[in-house]
């Protein structure tokens, strides 16, 4: 029976692939015929599954992680994000299995969305989880950040050995308190740098109280510079070179390091691990970095308020034309308020060159209340975009997206520039 | 005697009751403000604090539902306060969370009773869906007016108010009748954020403006400048017509 569901899901990737199709389809027919063969597969991995999960950073910290373990000598399965998880799993695992099932690999490293957590932890206990943060985005999925929270505790009360938080978001560390039998590991802030990363409970700043480290972290990121970060670990502090971009990618390489140093234990090849980190390249639409027209253009991905104030940030706006596009698909939540949370006066000496997007002027409505000058509206992405590109002669060029606009910016990209395709 | 322009306008609970974009509400008032040529003056009101003299414009904001238990007694003791401001006219907005905690009670789910503050005569009872998403909704005092909502509480109005809307698309107040939000005095309550005030300025300049008369008597604007007003203007309405044909 399995080897025939496998061989019929095989076929079906294959046949689905020579079309030019998703890959949900092979996925959802071995979920018909054998509904057992994900936890079944996965069962059998010698250092069992580990998932990623948080609001936000799960795509570039779980592709991190996949790459800290791989220099450490293991075999990683994982997963890229599908629209529906299980049945992506379900296909990606058709693709690596052999004829009778087996997965030649370690262990399972997969990202995990907060909504398909219960039904998958159900399925499949991880044996260590990674919980990166509660950030205010998705609330027209979930209601309430709190309720963001109780599914990521989910994930953690399922979790067989060890959880990881961040220590610096206190409702993921709040998540220990739920903790039974298994161990909670953290990653941290050097109080030097916790005023950089303000959660959404002190959004509106003046107020804002640090959080005195109570618990002892096993990586913490102690400096930020242009191309490269501190880690104190093991009471010694390494510098690592990033090709990472941004201070958020930057905080989950340290929640990567921890996660790594977890699974890997007293094992760990800390030479080793540190050289692959420095290699890391962003996952697409995280602060890649593309050539057009022989200058740099930057994408960076903005989900919420956090996400957009830390962007703004990481990347300064002296010497940039600047796009913002917004939509407001189901995939980048309806809710347009968040834009209302984020302070862009950052962008008020160089002004924003074209804002695009569903929800352009939303945009434009939000930056002239910051007294931000606007030069293009241009809802359709397609011609904002040739627009910006052709008013940016000569400069590096930026744009701040939401997700389904990063979709379709980098759509638009591939015809005129080499941009990597994601399956 | 040199002219005194300023108006201010108080925040309440922003640590707790700040979510969905309601800072974008005092934004926007600060900045019509001075866009008009008064001078605005933000100060925020925490549990805990003294509660400032002269304030001119209220606003309060969505929370949590742990938000609203963290202010819950803070609210009960600034009750006689905001009450008589609000009998004398003071201008407010309150969405969402404070919007549900000046009205009568909200009576969990569960069953538990969360006393309000009574300003507007209405209840709120826990549903067991949330309600979620764009929302259009028409006043005769208003025009149409944009935004999203994200609640389970449910809330009903008593004589004693009027709706501020009544709903095209989208819930509003409840899913039994069709109104959105309340009206009382100045008051403007309302289940939308989105935020509120960006895309519907003609509920930021009846605050304004009710804030200006209550102060000095009458409105009078002098614009700085006629060409950002004929930009807002322009962006806002732009806005609203995208937010209005997205769907649910």
């Amino acid at each position: 029976m399995s080897s025939f569901s496998i061989l019929v899901g095989k076929l079906v990737r294959s046949a689905s692939k020579l079309r030019g199709g998703g890959s949900a389809l092979p996925g959802l027919v071995v979920e018909k015929i054998d509904p057992d063969f994900i936890r079944r597969t996965l069962a059998d991995l010698p250092l069992g599954v580990a998932v990623v999960s948080g609001t936000n950073g799960k795509t570039t910290t779980t592709k991190m992680v996949v790459e800290l373990l791989e220099s450490q000598g293991l075999k990683v399965f994982t997963n890229r994000t599908g629209s529906n998880f299980t049945r992506g799993v379900a296909a990606a695992l058709l693709g690596e299995v052999n004829m009778r099932g087996r997965l030649d690999a370690d262990i399972a490293v997969l990202e995990l969305d907060e909504a398909h957590a219960v039904h998958f932890v159900k399925l499949i206990q991880p044996r260590y989880s990674l919980l990166l943060n509660v950030l205010r985005d998705q609330l027209d999925r979930f209601g309430e950040i709190d309720k963001t929270t109780r599914l990521l505790e989910q994930i953690a009360r399922a979790t067989t050995e060890t959880v990881v938080l961040n220590r610096e978001d206190p409702r993921v560390a709040g998540i220990a308190e739920s903790l039974t039998t298994q161990r909670a590991v953290y990653f941290g802030l050097d109080a030097s740098l916790r005023s950089t990363f303000p959660n959404d409970d002190e959004m509106r700043g003046s107020l804002a109280e640090a959080l005195a480290a109570t618990q002892e972290a096993d990586v913490v990121l102690t400096r930020v510079g242009e191309a490269d970060a501190d880690f104190l670990v093991d009471g010694a502090t390494r510098t690592s070179g990033l090709k990472l971009r941004g201070v958020y990618n930057i905080f989950n390489a340290a929640a990567a390091l921890a996660f790594a140093r977890t699974i890997t234990g007293k094992d760990t090849d800390a030479e080793a691990l540190f050289t692959a980190l420095s290699n890391v390249e962003p996952a697409f639409g995280r602060g890649e970095s593309l050539t057009v027209n022989g200058q740099p253009l930057e994408l960076v991905l903005v989900k919420n308020p956090s996400g957009f104030r830390l962007g703004l940030k990481s990347f300064a706006a002296h010497g940039y034309s600047t796009m913002i596009a917004i939509n407001d698909n189901y995939a980048d939540g309806r809710d347009m308020s968040w834009l209302w949370d984020v302070d862009f006066e950052s962008l008020a000496d160089g002004g924003v060159d074209v804002v695009s997007g569903v929800r352009a002027y939303d945009m434009a409505l939000r930056l002239k209340y910051d007294d931000v000058p606007v030069r293009t509206v241009e809802p359709d992405i397609t011609d904002g975009l040739k627009r910006f590109i052709k008013d940016s002669p000569g400069v590096p060029m930026r744009i701040f997206c939401t997700y389904t606009a990063m979709l379709a910016v980098r759509r638009e990209l591939s015809k005129i520039t080499k941009v990597e395709v994601v399956s | 005697m040199t002219e005194d322009r300023t108006i201010k306008i108080l925040q309440l609970y922003p640590r707790e009751m700040n979510i969905y974009g309601d800072w974008g509400n005092v934004l926007v008032l600060k900045q019509r403000l001075k866009w008009y040529g008064y001078n605005p003056v933000v100060e925020e009101y925490n549990a805990g604090d003294t509660f400032p003299e002269g304030v001119d414009i209220i606003v309060g904001g969505g929370g949590q539902d742990s938000g609203q238990v963290v202010i819950q007694q803070d609210l009960q003791e600034l009750a006689p306060t905001l009450r008589a401001l609000a009998d004398d006219g003071l201008p407010m907005l309150v969405i969402c969370g404070l919007y549900q905690l000046f009205g009568k009670f909200f009576k969990t789910h569960e069953g538990t009773l969360i006393p309000g503050i009574g300003i507007l005569d209405l209840e709120t009872h826990g549903g067991d869906v949330r309600l979620i998403g764009n929302v259009l909704s028409v006043s005769s005092e208003f025009g149409e007016i944009h935004g999203y909502e994200n609640h389970s509480g449910q809330t009903f109005l008593g004589p004693g108010v009027e709706p501020l809307a009544e709903v095209r698309k989208g819930e509003g107040n409840n899913t039994k009748d069709n109104t959105e939000g309340a009206r009382y005095k100045n008051v403007v309550a309302s289940y939308l954020h989105g935020s509120l005030l960006p895309k519907n300025p003609a509920i930021a300049d009846f605050l304004i403006q009710q804030a200006a008369i209550r102060k000095f008597g009458s409105f009078e604007p002098t614009p700085r400048s006629e060409e950002d007003l004929a930009e807002l203007s322009k962006l806002s309405e732009m806005a609203r017509q995208h937010a209005g044909q997205r769907p649910r």
